[in-house]
């Protein structure tokens, strides 16, 4: 428990870092620092976006999967950290 | 003759299917060439064919028909949770997340996912890897490129007769809409099935009106409030005032009371500067400025009238079409009016008539826009007959800075909200102008035909990017011009500022000249004055003969130039002939007697002759550059200064005659001095003629030019005779 707090913890204490949560595999927001209309659009658009990045890459190998997925957009970079049960999202911007 | 192929089958075998096989070629029918035929055959060498060496061109249209979106929307709702758990209970959803951040799964996920996060944000923390190394050198290069402006959109009026996009206004704070006041402004329009109602655009869905704005009379005038972006003000055709609340639907919140609102269409609508947000004033042609607090419309807070004279006499004012407002400058306004005049106005003047604080004049024709540089507020545009100006407040007598004369009006113009030396004006051939006057002053740096219809109103997007044009049949277009014309220049606040202030100098050195001029035409007013009053006094007939006598001396001069050199040379020549001259000019005498009583007659007759003559000269001129002999060359030449120099000479006389009724005899010796010394001439001149006269009788077409050239004599004598 105390575990988990210190390691969101010291990602939020990172330069740039605006955002951090976390998503069960339904698209349920567990943490977050933000308000909950935001997270909920996250939750909901990362989770497909995961998802659908995953099986894409699944389907070209299916001896590999997705580990990891940076999107980089004009004003910040939305990082994904899959895992089976649950979604790590942050939101940085690296320009900062 | 023809060819026939029979074949025959039974009749029970009719209709069944044919059995088609493969067959070697085989003739069927032979003709041989028969030679006998060829004679009725006619050969033609050679034969006329026609061929049109061109591309072979079709027409063709195509109608698509047109696509009509609509937006429509589907509301998600939060989802995903256990069944038993109501996401809108922030309790039941606040355990869960309790019990689930408690679970071992979770937090040996998280540890795992937390490390490998954190190594990405680190890295992007230390390397930049999408860093731009080059790129601005890119940026330079979108600076050369040329003004160019492309369409985004065109609204069109939904209704069938279509009215004029009289004003259109921006949505202050979003990009995205746009009001447009809708209004047939022709003479006496054909009102019947004409709608009254005004739009508000949103560009996302340009099919469909997102507003309509349902006045009692049709708007000629409608602005956005800019400290609220709900509320509308708008101007009627019949004078009104009256502001929307598009929270409120389409029906206006309050309209003004027919009774003190304008007695013509308000032309003019604008908000004021003021802390409620709610002040506003409106101009008409009918010569009145008025103030209004929309929460009270039944009433002006205050009025103006436009007479210069400041009498405040309504039948003098000057009706106003266009008016200005620049919330930095808050107590002062300027008026566009009918007459070309430009009314500066300060509200917080103590009383009414010093309102009116001072005039520009310039245009011919009235004024359709006008507003103020959005950088430098002391200087203002004008729109108005075939040209824009540019006024320094400073410079009252003329604008700083104009365009050349159109060939088509000049409906409506406005500034750059982001570059001070831009500005866009409309024209009644539809076309759009762009000017950048540090790049060009004499032509616009974009001029772009936007559609057939003249175009009737222009209004910038704030972002400065986006242009909306209307048309008179209600089209509003949408122009994105090119990032260099909104975008602003380096240095250009400088040399705009530079060039404005040189202009400005100019025009108060012009001004204190002209008045410098005018203080010495006062002081001494009777030297000038006197000429003119002769001049009148002229008869026309005088005028014609004083211009013509100056022609023909200047023609002379130049013939004498030329002839000089020529003339010397046969001058011994000339005096041998003398005696025989004399002679001639007695016998011709009797003639002029008669003459005499014909003179007036032939006063009238002159000018029919002298254009005879000159004709005649004109001939000669001619063939003396055909003839190639010296002597004949010269012969005429000589003819014809004589002629001249006795036409001057009779001028001179007649002149001298009427100079003797109307002065008296003062000048009686000088004339006969003068007389004298033209007698002379003329005995000279006769020599002249008398050697030339045999030799060109010999030549048919000459004749007339003798015959004419001493009936010339003829008339010179007769005037001569009375004087001597």
């Amino acid at each position: 428990m105390a575990e988990v707090e210190e390691t969101l913890k010291r990602i939020q204490s990172h330069k740039g870092v605006i955002a951090t949560m976390v998503i069960n595999a339904e698209g349920i927001p567990v943490r977050t620092n933000l308000d909950n209309s935001t997270t909920v659009q996250y939750a909901g658009l990362l989770h497909q976006l995961t998802t659908k990045a995953r099986s894409t890459v699944r389907d070209l190998d299916p001896q590999n999967d997705l580990t990891f997925l940076r999107i980089r957009s004009k004003k910040h970079e939305i990082m994904v950290a899959p895992d089976k049960e649950y979604l790590l999202i942050v939101v940085q911007n690296p320009c900062e | 003759m023809e060819i026939t192929y029979t074949y025959t089958r039974k009749r029970s075998e009719f209709g069944r299917h044919c059995n088609f096989t493969d067959w070697p070629a085989r003739v069927t029918v032979d003709i041989p060439p028969d030679p006998s035929m060829a004679d009725n055959f006619i050969p033609q060498d050679p034969v006329d064919v026609a061929i049109q060496h061109s591309y072979d061109m079709s027409e063709h249209e195509v109608n698509t028909e047109r696509l009509r979106t609509e937006s429509r929307g589907v509301n998600h709702t939060e989802g995903g949770w256990p069944r038993d758990i109501n996401p809108q209970e922030p309790e039941q959803t606040t355990r869960f997340r309790k019990k689930l951040e408690k679970e071992e799964n979770y937090i040996n996920t998280i540890v795992h996912l937390g490390s490998l996060m954190e190594h990405c944000v680190r890295q992007n923390n230390t390397v930049n890897i999408y860093e731009e190394y080059f790129g601005e050198e890119e940026t330079a290069e979108v600076e050369d490129e040329p003004p160019s402006a492309k369409i985004i959109n065109t609204i069109r009026d939904p209704n069938v007769p279509k009215r004029t996009a009289a004003r259109i206004s921006w949505q202050p704070g979003t990009s995205g809409k746009l009001a447009v006041a809708y209004c047939s402004l022709e003479f006496q329009p054909n009102v019947e099935d004409m709608s009254l109602d005004s739009y508000i655009w949103d560009l996302v869905k340009p099919n469909k009106p997102e507003l309509t704005l349902k006045p009692s009379s049709p708007l000629v005038s409608l602005e956005y409030n800019p400290k609220d972006s709900y509320v509308l003000l708008g101007g009627c055709y019949n004078g009104q005032m009256a502001y929307w609340d598009t929270r409120k639907g389409k029906l206006p919140v309050e309209v003004s009371t027919v009774e003190v609102s304008h007695r013509d269409p308000v032309y003019g609508a604008l908000w004021l500067q003021s802390k409620t947000g709610t002040d506003c004033f409106s101009a008409s042609t009918d010569g009145q400025v008025l103030w209004w607090d929309i929460r009270k419309l039944s009433e002006p807070t205050e009025t103006l009238v436009l007479d210069v004279t400041r009498k405040g006499l309504l039948e003098n004012a000057l009706g106003a079409v266009s008016l200005e407002f620049e919330p930095t400058l808050p107590t002062k306004f300027m008026v566009g009016t009918e007459q070309g005049i430009v009314i500066a106005g300060n509200r917080k003047a103590k009383s009414p008539l010093e309102k009116i604080a001072g005039t520009y004049s310039g245009h011919l024709g009235p004024i359709y826009a006008l507003s103020r540089n959005p950088l430098y507020p002391k200087i203002f545009l004008t729109v108005g007959d075939w040209t824009a100006r540019i006024w320094s407040e400073e410079a009252k007598e003329s604008s700083i800075m104009w365009t050349k004369y159109h060939l088509s009006y000049l409906t409506d113009g406005c500034w750059s909200t982001v570059r001070p030396a831009v500005f866009f004006t409309t024209r009644s051939d539809g076309t759009l102008d762009v000017w950048d006057f540090l790049f060009k002053q004499k032509d616009p740096s974009l001029s772009l035909k936007v559609c057939n219809e003249p175009l009737s109103s222009l209004r910038l997007q704030d972002t400065g990017r986006v242009v909306a044009c209307g048309s008179k049949v209600g089209t509003v277009t949408l122009l994105e011009i090119s990032s260099g014309l909104c975008t602003l220049q380096k240095n250009e606040k400088n040399m705009v500022n530079a060039m404005f202030e040189r202009e400005t100098k100019r025009e108060k050195i012009l001004e204190a000249r002209h008045r410098e001029l005018r203080l010495k035409e006062r002081g001494k007013p009777e030297g000038p004055e006197a000429v003119p009053e002769r001049a009148a006094v002229e008869d026309p007939q005088e005028v014609l003969e004083r211009v013509r006598k100056e022609f023909f001396e200047e023609i002379e001069a130049e013939m004498r130039r030329k002839t000089r050199a020529e003339t010397q040379d046969l001058h011994g020549k000339d005096k041998e002939l003398l005696g025989e001259e004399a002679a001639a000019h007695e016998i011709q005498l009797p003639e002029e007697e008669g003459m005499e009583e014909k003179e007036e007659e032939k006063k009238e007759e002159e000018e029919e002759k002298e254009e005879e003559k000159k004709e005649e000269k004109e001939e000669e001129k001619k063939e003396e550059k055909e003839e190639e002999k010296k002597e004949e060359k010269e012969e005429e030449k000589k003819e014809e200064e004589k002629k001249e120099k006795k036409e001057e000479e009779k001028k001179e006389e007649e002149e001298g005659e009427k100079k003797e009724e109307k002065e008296g005899e003062k000048k009686e010796e000088e004339e006969e001095k003068k007389e004298e010394k033209e007698e002379e001439k003329k005995e000279e001149l006769k020599e002249d003629t008398d050697a030339a006269k045999p030799k060109e009788r010999d030549r048919a077409g000459q004749l007339v030019v003798a015959a004419g050239s001493s009936q010339e004599g003829d008339t010179e004598q007769s005037h001569m005779s009375p004087t001597c």
